[in-house]
Parts: C-alpha cells; sequence; structure tokens
C-alpha cells in the first residue's frame, strides 16, 4: 500500500488516489497544423521506464486537487511530490 | 527425442521412470542465427517453433533471461476464449482457438485444453444490452457465442449467488462453448521442446542488454549477458518489458506496464466446471484439475515492474468473489502473484515491423495473451520469414496509433482475459 504526500491535504492512502499517467506532457499546438505522427505521440506514446517516472495523481476521494510525483516502478518508491504548475527538476 | 505417448509412459513406470531425458537441448549460443527471438514466454516459443516448422528456418534461436515461461505465460489463468467484439480481433483469436483444438497432437506434448465453456454475466439491464450486442457480433464474425439464462447459469455455477437480493444479481449472460482453458507451463514447454526437435536453440539465463546495428542502421544482431549474437532478423516478444527493449533499440511503444494479479485456492473437491467472469466486478474465477480455484481480475491501479501485485486489488478481487459466491468465503487461498502485463490504448496487441528495420514485434497482449500464442507465434514467424505481415497481422501494425485506426476491444467488450 503506497502511502502518497497529497501537496495539499499531506500523507494519504494510495486508494484516496488515481494515476493520471506521465507528467509534463505538452499538447502541441496549433492544432490545425499538428501532424499525424506528433498527434499520435502526444496522445499514446509515453515513458515506460523500468525505474524512476514522472507521473501525475489526483487526489480523486479528497480535495481533487492534481499534482506530480516521481515514483520508482520497480520498488513503487516515492522521492519526490511537486505541484502542476511547478518545474520538473 | 523420443516420442511421449501412453505405451512410453507405461514402459517408464516399470523402470521407474528413469529414461526420461531433457524435453529439450540447452545449447551455448551460436556466433549467428538467421533469426533470433528474444522473450521464452509462450509468443517467442510459439514464433520460433512456426519459423521452423511453417517456414523452414531451423537456424533460430530464442533467447530468454531467465526461465521458460517465467513471465507471464506461466502466471497466468490460461482462459481461452475468442467471442470478441470487433472482426479483426475475432478473426485472429479464433484462428487460434482453432490451433489450440489440435495443439497436444501437433506438439505430441498434452497441453490440457480443455473447452469447458466460458459464462460472461451480465448483472443489470444495462450489461445485458451490451452482451447481447457482443454475442451479436461475435455470430457475425462466425465465432460462437450464445446468450444465456439465468436457469441456465444457475445450473453451470451452483455456487453463484442467483437471487433477487445477491449482492450482484445475475440477469443472464454470454457462453462461448468452445472457450476453455489449457496448462500454462504446457504451452511454453510443447513448443519448447517441439522447436528444440526442429532444430531450435533455446537458451536460458541469457538477457539482451542491447542491440547490434550496421552503418544504415539496421538491426544486425543483439548483445546479451552470454556475449554478441548476429542475427538476420529479430524478433521482439517480452510482453510487459517491450519499453525497455524498445528504448534500447531507439524507437517508442503506446505500451504501458501494469502488474496483473492472480489466486489460487487450496485444492476442493469439483465445484465448478466452467469458467465464469463478471462483468461487474472484473472478478473470474475457474477450477483447475488439481482442484484450486484460479481467481483473477483487474489491473493493479498504477504502472509497475513489480510483480507482486498490491493489496487494494487483492480486496477488492476477493472481495467482490465472495460476495458473488458466498459459499467459498471460507476457503483459503494457497498463493498469490503478478505477472507485468503490456496495456495498448485500444486493448489489441501490435504486431509487426517496428520503425527500426530488421526489428519485428509481438506485444500489447495485456491481459490476455494466452489464449493468443498459437496465432501470435503463427504471424511473427511468417512476418520474420517472408518480410510481410500476415492477412489477420496487418491490422494490429503500429501505425494504427497515428491514423487512428484504432480496435478498440477495452470499449467494445469492456473485459480482458
Ligand atoms: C495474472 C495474469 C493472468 C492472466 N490471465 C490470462 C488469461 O486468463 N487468458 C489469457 O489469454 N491471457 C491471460 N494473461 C495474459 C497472458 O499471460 C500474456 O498476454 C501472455 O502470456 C504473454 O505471453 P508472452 O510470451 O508475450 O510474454 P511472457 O510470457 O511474459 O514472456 C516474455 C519473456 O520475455 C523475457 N524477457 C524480458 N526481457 C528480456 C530481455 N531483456 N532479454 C531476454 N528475455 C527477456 C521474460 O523473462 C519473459 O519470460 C494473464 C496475465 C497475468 C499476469
Ligand atoms: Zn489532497
Amino acid at each position: 500500500m503506497l502511502l502518497i504526500a497529497c501537496p495539499w491535504c499531506g500523507p494519504r492512502d494510495e486508494t484516496e488516489f488515481v494515476n493520471g499517467g506521465e507528467a509534463h506532457i505538452d499538447r502541441p499546438t496549433p492544432a490545425e497544423s499538428v501532424s499525424d505522427a506528433d498527434w499520435a505521440a502526444y496522445l499514446f506514446f509515453h515513458d515506460n521506464p523500468r525505474g524512476w517516472l514522472a507521473e501525475r495523481w489526483v487526489h480523486a476521494f479528497g480535495c481533487r486537487q492534481w499534482f506530480n510525483v516521481e515514483r520508482d516502478t520497480v520498488t513503487h518508491e516515492i522521492r519526490r511530490v511537486w505541484r502542476l504548475g511547478e518545474p520538473r527538476a | 527425442m523420443e516420442r511421449y505417448s501412453a505405451w512410453r509412459l507405461f514402459r517408464e513406470a516399470l523402470n521407474g521412470h528413469r529414461g526420461w531425458t531433457p524435453a529439450w537441448r540447452s545449447p551455448s549460443p551460436k556466433r549467428r542465427y538467421d533469426a533470433v527471438i528474444i522473450g521464452g514466454g509462450g509468443h517467442g516459443l510459439a514464433t520460433a517453433y512456426y519459423l521452423a516448422k511453417n517456414h523452414g528456418m531451423t537456424n533460430v534461436a530464442v533467447v530468454e533471461r531467465g526461465w521458460l515461461g517465467g513471465g507471464n505465460t506461466g502466471r497466468n489463468t490460461t482462459i481461452v476464449r475468442s467471442n470478441y467484439y470487433h472482426r479483426e480481433s475475432a478473426r485472429l483469436y479464433d484462428f487460434s482457438v482453432r490451433l489450440y483444438e489440435s495443439l497436444s497432437r501437433e506438439l505430441n506434448y498434452n497441453v490440457m485444453f480443455s473447452q469447458r465453456g466460458v459464462i460472461t454475466l451480465a448483472h443489470s439491464r444495462h450489461d445485458l444490452e451490451v452482451v447481447a450486442r457482443w454475442a451479436g457480433a461475435a455470430q457475425l464474425h462466425g465465432v460462437d457465442a450464445e446468450m444465456v439464462s439465468v436457469d441456465e447459469i444457475k445450473r453451470r455455477i451452483p455456487l453463484l449467488d442467483t437471487s433477487p437480493s445477491a449482492r450482484f444479481p445475475v440477469w443472464g449472460g454470454l457462453m462461448q462453448r468452445r472457450g476453455g482453458t489449457a496448462r500454462h507451463d504446457a504451452v511454453a514447454w510443447g513448443y519448447a521442446r517441439a522447436a528444440s526437435r526442429l532444430g531450435v536453440d533455446i537458451i536460458q539465463n541469457c538477457e539482451v542488454t542491447g542491440f547490434s546495428r550496421n552503418e544504415r542502421g539496421r538491426v544486425v544482431g543483439v548483445e546479451t549477458s552470454l556475449g554478441p549474437i548476429a542475427a538476420g532478423v529479430v524478433g521482439l516478444a517480452v510482453a510487459g518489458h517491450s519499453t525497455v527493449l524498445a528504448d534500447l533499440a531507439g524507437f517508442r511503444l503506446p505500451v504501458t506496464s501494469y502488474a496483473l494479479q492472480a489466486f489460487v485456492s487450496e485444492p476442493l473437491k469439483p465445484v465448478m466446471d466452467t469458467v465464469m467472469l463478471s462483468l461487474a466486478t472484473g472478478a473470474y474465477i475457474s477450477q483447475s484439475d488439481k482442484g484450486g480455484l484460479v481467481i483473477g481480475g483487474g489491473l493493479d491501479l498504477y504502472p509497475s515492474y513489480a510483480q507482486r501485485g498490491n493489496l487494494p486489488t487483492a480486496q477488492r478481487v476477493i472481495g467482490a468473489l465472495a460476495d458473488q459466491m458466498p459459499a467459498l468465503g471460507r476457503v483459503r487461498l494457497l498463493r498469490q502473484w503478478a505477472g507485468i502485463v503490456d496495456v495498448v490504448p485500444d486493448s489489441s496487441p501490435i504486431l509487426g515491423e517496428t520503425p527500426v528495420e530488421g526489428l519485428f514485434i509481438n506485444c500489447g497482449w495485456g491481459t490476455g495473451g494466452f489464449k493468443a500464442i498459437p496465432a501470435g507465434g503463427t504471424l511473427l514467424a511468417h512476418h520474420l520469414a517472408t518480410g510481410e505481415p500476415h492477412p489477420l497481422a496487418e491490422p494490429f501494425g503500429l501505425r494504427r496509433f497515428a491514423t487512428g485506426a484504432l480496435i478498440d476491444e477495452a470499449a467494445a467488450s469492456g473485459i480482458a482475459h
């Protein structure tokens, strides 16, 4: 069971959260001139490393805020939590 | 290599079973093969077998970093069915079920394919409509699928609470009679033995750590923990580790790795002679020939490469089943485990070319690729040997994510395995 430190509510059980996939993905613009390949990359082709992954979570059964987490996909250790809009590193 | 038969078993029994020899050879890798297959799960081993059998390519190696079937093939709950919603999928999976029907004879290895039927339960008017649409689609594709009444379900699954006050009331269901289960290890071992017999080298404890490329960028071999191996073509069949290998080869895949758990109970007397899947809870159950109840459910909730599985998901699956089959409430579980499955946005496999020349892929089966092993092997072998996709594989190419021609089985049938 993970204990995830919501930046607003503090540490809570994983069952209160929903995982939202890779963090810091920028939607390509302008929409009219985005190629099919770039659009597919944005929608579908995401990082899936064996190791450290920057990902988004939402505190769905709490404050309902989104935030970023860096988590190891093998040990599940979380080493960093930061708010949306804050830089990655 | 000797043939297996009832007579052979009898003779060995008289001899105290001292005469059996290893089922496959375990040679050291040669310096070069015409084809190298990465991953000794069912799909990799079947690919090697069909390369030799269908295409006469016998200078072939399968390299596996652990032991054969140690990935998802040896961890899965062995449900085999082909009642998929979209035509492309129904054709693909039904081709596989037909190969399963003759597989024990084909491989001279008992894979214990048991067509005990698969019943999918509908728990609401809405579920029933979904299931009716699904049955209709399967029938249009020529796949057997029929609606079953609550009475019939009650008769086939006496354990199930079908009373009006049930926590998950049963409104009816969908049954594929040709569906069922097979023995997972036997599928891996049977293909390994039959491939080895045709000359394929099966190399375990050999991890692929990189790819060697020529000046044009074409893959011409693999780097392994046992040294470099040159290859005419390379096939990749590593399921949950597909993006790890794709990162090494320098291309991207729309694959996310999740843990999928399963459970087996202590052995019980026969209590269930079919497979049950529940649309409302995602839980499913069958009984093995040893008597263990084999139980599975939905994915763990976030990406993972840890082959353990998390407690909240375990509780959800087991709890749902205890609600649906209250008589099992006191049954003890013997084991729990997880495999890392390769989930794709449209829940359909990715088959064929990669952006890297000389490297071909079979992945994206996610929670449901055991049933597809004979087909997956046939199709990847076809592509490796002929350079062209097999017609059944063509719709499942990687390019569908850019063209938009997704084959969305997740949305269509809502349930995996
Ligand atoms: C709990 C669970 C239940 C399931 N239930 C069902 C079911 O009921 N019905 C169904 O149809 N499907 C089911 N599945 C899915 C099914 O198990 C898989 O889709 C299928 O087994 C995939 O086979 P594969 O050969 O592609 O992969 P695997 O069997 O995982 O084989 C891949 C192999 O690649 C090896 N490998 C990885 N990296 C490297 C490397 N760098 N070098 C060399 N080798 C490497 C791994 O060690 C592994 O042995 C289930 C899966 C799980 C986990
Ligand atoms: Zn919060």
